[in-house]
C-alpha cells in the first residue's frame, strides 16, 4: 500500500519492543464479539493510483461542468473566473497540510493570512471586525441570529422574504430545537423588497431582522430606514451577502447601518464544487466582538518585540467555555478563506470594482436580451449580476428542456420553493464575467424556441 | 515602504544567540531562507490589480446605492501576490514537512491524487442547483462514499451534509431530539464524560440540552457504573468518545449502550478517533446510534490550516428516519437528491436542513479517492499501523515521561503522557516549545483536561520506523532536560520564525484587523 | 465598613446596605494574567450563589458568583479599559461591582480575613 511506510520487518521489531505477540494483542480491549477478523466482506481491496483515477474520472464525466456551455446559475453560488495562481498557492503543502494555528511560532503564515482575510472581509462589509470564517453562508446566518439573541436577550427573528430559502430553512430547523422564533415567508413576484413592511413590524420583542442583499430574486434596496427602525426598537439588523463581488459596486451593509453582516464567500477564489466546501463570512461592530462565534486572529508581539499573530479571545470558544461557549463551531474554512483572500489580493480594490462593473454590465445585456423574448418579462427594477424573469410557463420543467438544448438557464423558483405555485413561472438568472455574448445569444435563442 | 539605506547602516552583532560572539543582525530582518513579510496592506495599493480583464467596464451609477467611498482593499500584481503567499507559507509547519503528532487531530499524509480528482471539471466546476440529470456522477460519488461509510461502521445509513465534526455532532444530537419528539418525550439531559472534547458539551448546549458530566475512572475510562446509575426518564442519551480522549478503547461501550437503550436514551459516539479502529471494529456492533466521521482525520482530506472539515454522521436504524435533507437515494433507476419537494415521499421524518447545499462535495471526492486507494484491506492496515506506532511511542518513552494510563492496557492510536516529574517551574508547554526547535510540531497539550499537563501524541500510520525513532529520541532528550531544569527550554523556541508570542497582550487589547488607511 | 470573604475567593466590603465585590489576591494569582472581566448590568437582580460576572485569562474563563442577594448598582468600568487592574490591585481599584444588600443575614455565613487566610492556607 503506497501510503504506508512500515515494512513487515518493522512491525515485528516494534511489537517486540512493545511486548506484544501480535497486532491483535493491541486490540484486546475490544470485546471479542465486536472484533472483525479480516477485511469487511463486500468491500473491494486496495487499488492503484491509475485504477482509482480512472474510476473517479468516469464519474466526473457523468456531470456537465458549468464551463461546458452557456451557464446562468446563481442563487447562492456563483461561477467566477479564478486566477490560476490562487489554486497554485493554496496547494502549497505548508498551507494545504497545516493544522489550526495553535502553535503560533510555527504558524505565522496561516495566522497572518487570517489577519489579512479578517481585514478584507471587515472592509468589504463596512464592519469593524470579522472572524476567521465559518462553514458557509447559511450556517453563518444562523450563528448571527443566535448571537443577536445573546446580545438582546430576545428570541424573535424577523426574516425578509428575500433571504435564500435554504438559509431560512436552516434557521427554521435550528429554531425548532432551540426555542427561537423565526418569522418568515416566501417572496412575492414584486420588484420591491419587503423591507418597508419589515421596518413597520419590528417591535420590542424582536432580537433581529435578517435581510439578504442582493436578495434571492436579485433585488437591491437601501437598508438605512430599516436599520433605524431596528435601532429604535433595540433590535439588530443582520445583512446576508451571498454574492460579495456585488460590494465592489453597491454600498456595503455597514454603510447603511447593519450591525452584523454575514455572507457566503464562495464567489471569490473558491469555485462551485457542487455546493461545498464554501466559506462563511462573519463580521460585526466592535462592541459585539466578545459575542462573536468562531476563531479570531489578533496582532501581538513576540518575546523579542517582533510583530506576530495569534488566535485570540478564545474564551468565547468551545475548547475553553464548553457548554457556555458562543457556538459549538471548532473548525473554520481555513483553506477556502485563503483562496478568498488571495483572489481578493489579486483583484485589489480597483480590480474588484472593475469586476463588479463588468458583471453588472453583462447582466444588463442579458436582461435586455431576455426581455426581448416574447412573453418574457424582467421582474427587477434594480439588480447587480442576478435578476428574475417571469416566464409564461412553469420554469422548472423549462430548465430541464433548456438543459437538453445545452443551456443551463438559471435556477427555477420551483426548485427553490417547491410548494409555492404562485412562484412557479419565476426563473433566477445569474450573469457573471464568465458569460460571453454568445452565451447570452444562445440563451435567448433557445428560450425563444422553447416558448414558441 | 522605503528601504533605501543612504546612511550606509551596517548591522551590529547581537548577543545571546548562536555562538559566543553572537550572530549579525541583518539589514532586512531576513535570515537567509527565513523571510520577513509585511501585510498586503503595507505593500499593496488601492490602485494595483493583479488581474487583467477582457473589457473595460462602463462606469455605472446606481444612485444612492452606488459604493462611492473607498473600501480600503489593497491589491498586488500577480508576481507580488505569488511571492507574498509563498513567503507566508514558509512560516508554517505542515504534515508535508514532517511528523505532526497532534493528538485527536489525525495529521496523516494527504495524497495528491485526491487533490487532482477534486479538481476535475466534472466535480470542481458543477453548481449545486444544476438539473439533477446533469450531475449524476456527483450524486454517484456521494452515494458510493455513503455506502463505504455505512459498511465500515455497520450502521443503517449516513447523513452526508454536515460541514465539519462539530456540525456532525449537532446533526446527531438533533436526530436524537427529533426521535424523542416523535415519541412525545421531553428528555433534557445529555451525559457527557469529563474527558470529552469541548465541542461535545458545546453542541449539546447549542441544541438546547442540559449537560451533566460523568467522571473517569482511575484507569482513564468512563465510569460506567456512575453513568448507568444516572440514567432515567430525563436523560436523552450520552455522548461518548471511543476510542476515548485518553487514547483508550472503552471496554464497556456495549454494556453502556445496552443500558442507555433500556432506559429509553440514545448513544452518540464522537468519531474523532475512528482512525484507530477503521476496518477492525464497527461502531454499529457496539450499540452506537449516531457517530460523526471527520473525513479530514480518518480519510485524509487536508486540514488546510483549520478547515474546511467534513462530518458525515452514520445513524442506526432508530435514528435514520430523522436524517437531515438533502439525502441521495436511487429513485426509478436514477440517483435523486431528496430535498424539501420530495421529502414527503422519501424522508418524511427528516428534522430539516442544516446547510444551504449538499455538504462538502470537494471533501467527498477526496475521501472516496482515499478509501478506494486503500480498499477494505488497506484501511484495516491503517488502523493497525496507527495503533502500532502509538504503542511504540508509548513504550519507548514511559520510562522518562509519566504515562498516567500506561498500566491500563495497550493504547489505541494515541499515547498520553503527563508533566509530573518535571523540574519545578517546568511544564508541558516547555517541552512543546522545545519540540519546535527540534523541527517537529508539538503534540496536543493540556488536553484531555483530566490529566495534569497532558501531552497527547498521535503519530498516525504515516510515519516510518526511522522517523518515529528520531522523534522519540528528541522527546526523550527534552523530557530529560525538563527534569533537569534546563533554563534554555523556558525561552524556546529559539529557531522558529517567532519567539513565544504575547497572548495576554493580544487578548487585553484586541487588534483584529489592520488599522491603517 | 466590614470586609468579608467567600470560599469562591471573592471579597466584599459592606458599607450600610451597599456591598462592593471583587476577587481576592489569592484568586488573581491562581488565574494568572486577567484579560477581560464581564461585569453585570446595573439593575440586574442577583441571587446568592448565582452567576454575577466572568473573569477571563488567556486560556480560562471563571464564573464569579453573587456573594449575597441584591441588585447591581454600579460596575467598575475601569476594568474595561484596563483589565490588568484585577491583577495589580484586586482588593482595591480592581473591584468588580457594587450591589445592594438584600439579606444581611447572609453575611453570617461568610468568612473574615483571618478565617479566609486559614482557608487558603489549607487548600
Amino acid at each position: 500500500m503506497r501510503y504506508l511506510p512500515l515494512t513487515p520487518d518493522d512491525r515485528t521489531k516494534m511489537l517486540a519492543k512493545i511486548g506484544a505477540a501480535s497486532i491483535d494483542d493491541l486490540f484486546v480491549d475490544v470485546p471479542a464479539e465486536a472484533r472483525l477478523n479480516g477485511p469487511i466482506a463486500d468491500l473491494p481491496a486496495h487499488a492503484s493510483e491509475l485504477a482509482v483515477e480512472r474510476h473517479m474520472a468516469a464519474l466526473a464525466r457523468q456531470n456537465r461542468a458549468a464551463g461546458d456551455g452557456p451557464f446562468f446559475l446563481g442563487a447562492g453560488a456563483y461561477r467566477h473566473h479564478v486566477p490560476a495562481s490562487v489554486d497554485h498557492l493554496i496547494q502549497r503543502g505548508e498551507f494545504l497540510t497545516a493544522y489550526t494555528p495553535y502553535q503560533p511560532e510555527i504558524a505565522q503564515g496561516t495566522l497572518q493570512m487570517l489577519f489579512e482575510f479578517q481585514t478584507q472581509v471587515a472592509r468589504l462589509f463596512g464592519m469593524d471586525v470579522a472572524n476567521a470564517s465559518m462553514y458557509d453562508g447559511s450556517t453563518a446566518c444562523w450563528e448571527a441570529v443566535v448571537m443577536a439573541r445573546r446580545i438582546t436577550k430576545r428570541n424573535k427573528a424577523l426574516f425578509s422574504n428575500g433571504v435564500h430559502p435554504h438559509y431560512r430553512s436552516v434557521a427554521r430547523t435550528m429554531a425548532h430545537y432551540t426555542g427561537d422564533v423565526v418569522v418568515d415567508s416566501d417572496p412575492e413576484l414584486n420588484a420591491a423588497s419587503d423591507w418597508a413592511e419589515l421596518a413597520a413590524s419590528v417591535d420590542k420583542d424582536t432580537s433581529c431582522v435578517v435581510v439578504q442583499y442582493p436578495d434571492i430574486l436579485g433585488r437591491i434596496d437601501d437598508m438605512t430606514a430599516l436599520s433605524a427602525a431596528c435601532a429604535q426598537n433595540g433590535a439588530l439588523l443582520i445583512a446576508v451577502v451571498t454574492e460579495p463581488v456585488a460590494l465592489g459596486l453597491i454600498k456595503s451593509p455597514g454603510e447603511m447601518g447593519a450591525d452584523i453582516v454575514v455572507g457566503e464567500g464562495q464567489s471569490l477564489g473558491v469555485g462551485l464544487q457542487f455546493g461545498g466546501p464554501y466559506v462563511g463570512l462573519f463580521a460585526c461592530r466592535q462592541k459585539y466582538v466578545r459575542q462573536m462565534p468562531g476563531r479570531l486572529c489578533g496582532e501581538t508581539v513576540d518575546a523579542n518585540g517582533k510583530r506576530g499573530f495569534v488566535l485570540t479571545l478564545s474564551t468565547r470558544e468551545q475548547h475553553i467555555r464548553r457548554e457556555k461557549a458562543t457556538s459549538n463551531i471548532c473548525t473554520n474554512a481555513g483553506l477556502c478563506a485563503l483562496a478568498f483572500s488571495i483572489h481578493m489580493t489579486l483583484l485589489g480594490e480597483a480590480g474588484l470594482r472593475q469586476l463588479a462593473a463588468i458583471n453588472h454590465g453583462r447582466a444588463k445585456k442579458a436582461a435586455a436580451a431576455l426581455a426581448a423574448v416574447p412573453n418574457v418579462t424582467v421582474l427587477n427594477s434594480g439588480y447587480f449580476n442576478e435578476f428574475t424573469i417571469i416566464l409564461p410557463t412553469d420554469a422548472r420543467s423549462l430548465v430541464h428542456r433548456m438543459a437538453e438544448r445545452g443551456v443551463l438557464a438559471g435556477v427555477s423558483m420551483g426548485r427553490l420553493y417547491p410548494d409555492n405555485d404562485a412562484l412557479a413561472n419565476g426563473l433566477v438568472v445569474a450573469v457573471t464575467e464568465t458569460v460571453t455574448e454568445d452565451d447570452i445569444a444562445a440563451f435567448a435563442k433557445a428560450l425563444t424556441e422553447e416558448l414558441a | 515602504m522605503s528601504t533605501l539605506n543612504p546612511a550606509g547602516w551596517r548591522p551590529e552583532m547581537t548577543s545571546g544567540e548562536a555562538g559566543a560572539g553572537g550572530v549579525p543582525a541583518t539589514f532586512t530582518g531576513n535570515r537567509a531562507l527565513m523571510l520577513e513579510e509585511p501585510l498586503i496592506f503595507e505593500i499593496g495599493t488601492r490602485e494595483t490589480t493583479g488581474v487583467d480583464f477582457d473589457e473595460v467596464a462602463e462606469d455605472f451609477d446606481l444612485g444612492p446605492l452606488t459604493r462611492s467611498a473607498p473600501i480600503g482593499l489593497a491589491g498586488l500584481s500577480e508576481s507580488e501576490t505569488v511571492r507574498h503567499y509563498t513567503r507566508l507559507s514558509r512560516q508554517n509547519y505542515a504534515i508535508d514537512l514532517g511528523l505532526f503528532p497532534l493528538g485527536s487531530c489525525t495529521m496523516k499524509h494527504n495524497p495528491r491524487l485526491n487533490e487532482k480528482v477534486a479538481r476535475m471539471a466534472g466535480f470542481g466546476d458543477v453548481h449545486p442547483l444544476q438539473p439533477q440529470e446533469t450531475v449524476q456522477g456527483a450524486l454517484a460519488v456521494i452515494h458510493e462514499l455513503a455506502d463505504w461509510l455505512v459498511k465500515l461502521t455497520g450502521m443503517a445509513s449516513v447523513a452526508m451534509s454536515p460541514k465539519a465534526g462539530a456540525h456532525g455532532e449537532l446533526c446527531g444530537i438533533l436526530c436524537i431530539k427529533a426521535a424523542l419528539e416523535a415519541r412525545g418525550e421531553d428528555r433534557r439531559v445529555l451525559l457527557v464524560p469529563e474527558s470529552a472534547h469541548g465541542t461535545n458539551p458545546a453542541t449539546a448546549a447549542f441544541a438546547g440540552f442540559t449537560v451533566e458530566g460523568i467522571p473517569a475512572t482511575s484507569e482513564g475510562r468512563v465510569d460506567s457504573d456512575a453513568l448507568i446509575a444516572r440514567l432515567g426518564p430525563d436523560v436523552a442519551g450520552v455522548m461518548i468518545t471511543n476510542p476515548n480522549t485518553c487514547g483508550l478503547f472503552e471496554r464497556d461501550m456495549k454494556k453502556i449502550s445496552d443500558a442507555v437503550h433500556a432506559a429509553g436514551g440514545y448513544v452518540y459516539c464522537d468519531g474523532a478517533n475512528f482512525n484507530a479502529i477503521v476496518g477492525r471494529v464497527r461502531p454499529g456492533d457496539l450499540g452506537v446510534d449516531a457517530m460523526h466521521i471527520n473525513l479530514h482525520k480518518t480519510f485524509s482530506t487536508p486540514h488546510g490550516g483549520g478547515g474546511p472539515g467534513s462530518g458525515p454522521v452514520v445513524l442506526s436504524a432508530a435514528l435514520a428516519p430523522y436524517a437531515p435533507l438533502p439525502v441521495v437515494k436511487p429513485v426509478d433507476g436514477k440517483l435523486r437528491l431528496v430535498e424539501e419537494e420530495n421529502a414527503a415521499d422519501h424522508q418524511p421524518d427528516s428534522f430539516g436542513r442544516m446547510t444551504a447545499f449538499h455538504g462538502q462535495m470537494g471533501m467527498f471526492t477526496r475521501a472516496l479517492t482515499y478509501i478506494l486507494s486503500h480498499g477494505s484491506d488497506g484501511l484495516r492496515q491503517v488502523a493497525e499501523d496507527a495503533v502500532l506506532n502509538a504503542n511504540y511511542v508509548l513504550r519507548s518513552l514511559d520510562d522518562v515521561l509519566e504515562a498516567p494510563f500506561g498500566a491500563s492496557g495497550p493504547c489505541m492510536h494515541e499515547a498520553l503522557f503527563s508533566d509530573r516529574g518535571l523540574a519545578d517551574g517546568f511544564s508541558t508547554n516547555d517541552i512543546a516549545k522545545g519540540l519546535i526547535d527540534e523541527g517537529y510540531h508539538p503534540m496536543t497539550v493540556y488536553f484531555p483536561l483530566v490529566v495534569h499537563g497532558a501531552m497527547l501524541v498521535e503519530p498516525t500510520e504515516t510515519e516510518s520506523l526511522d522517523v518515529l525513532d528520531q522523534f522519540i529520541g528528541a522527546l526523550r532528550s527534552l523530557a530529560i532536560r525538563a527534569k533537569q531544569g534546563d533554563e534554555a527550554l523556558k525561552t524556546a523556541p529559539h529557531f522558529a520564525p517567532r519567539a513565544r508570542l504575547d497572548e495576554t497582550l493580544a487578548a487585553r487589547k484586541p487588534v483584529l484587523s489592520w488599522q491603517g488607511e | 465598613m466590614a470586609r468579608y470573604f467567600t470560599e469562591e475567593h471573592e471579597w466584599l466590603d459592606v458599607d450600610g446596605d451597599t456591598v462592593t465585590v471583587g476577587i481576592t489576591d489569592f484568586a488573581q494569582g491562581q488565574l494568572g494574567d486577567i484579560v477581560f472581566v464581564e461585569l453585570p448590568a446595573v439593575g440586574l437582580d442577583l441571587t446568592q450563589g448565582g452567576d454575577a460576572a466572568v473573569v477571563e485569562s488567556v486560556k480560562a474563563a471563571s464564573d464569579i458568583y453573587a456573594p449575597v442577594d441584591g441588585t447591581v448598582s454600579e460596575a467598575n468600568d475601569a476594568l474595561d479599559a484596563d483589565p490588568a487592574l484585577a491583577n495589580s490591585d484586586p482588593e482595591g481599584e480592581g473591584w468588580f461591582f457594587r450591589m445592594s444588600l438584600g439579606d444581611a443575614s447572609q453575611l453570617g455565613g461568610l468568612m473574615d480575613a483571618a478565617a479566609y487566610k486559614n482557608f487558603c492556607d489549607n487548600l
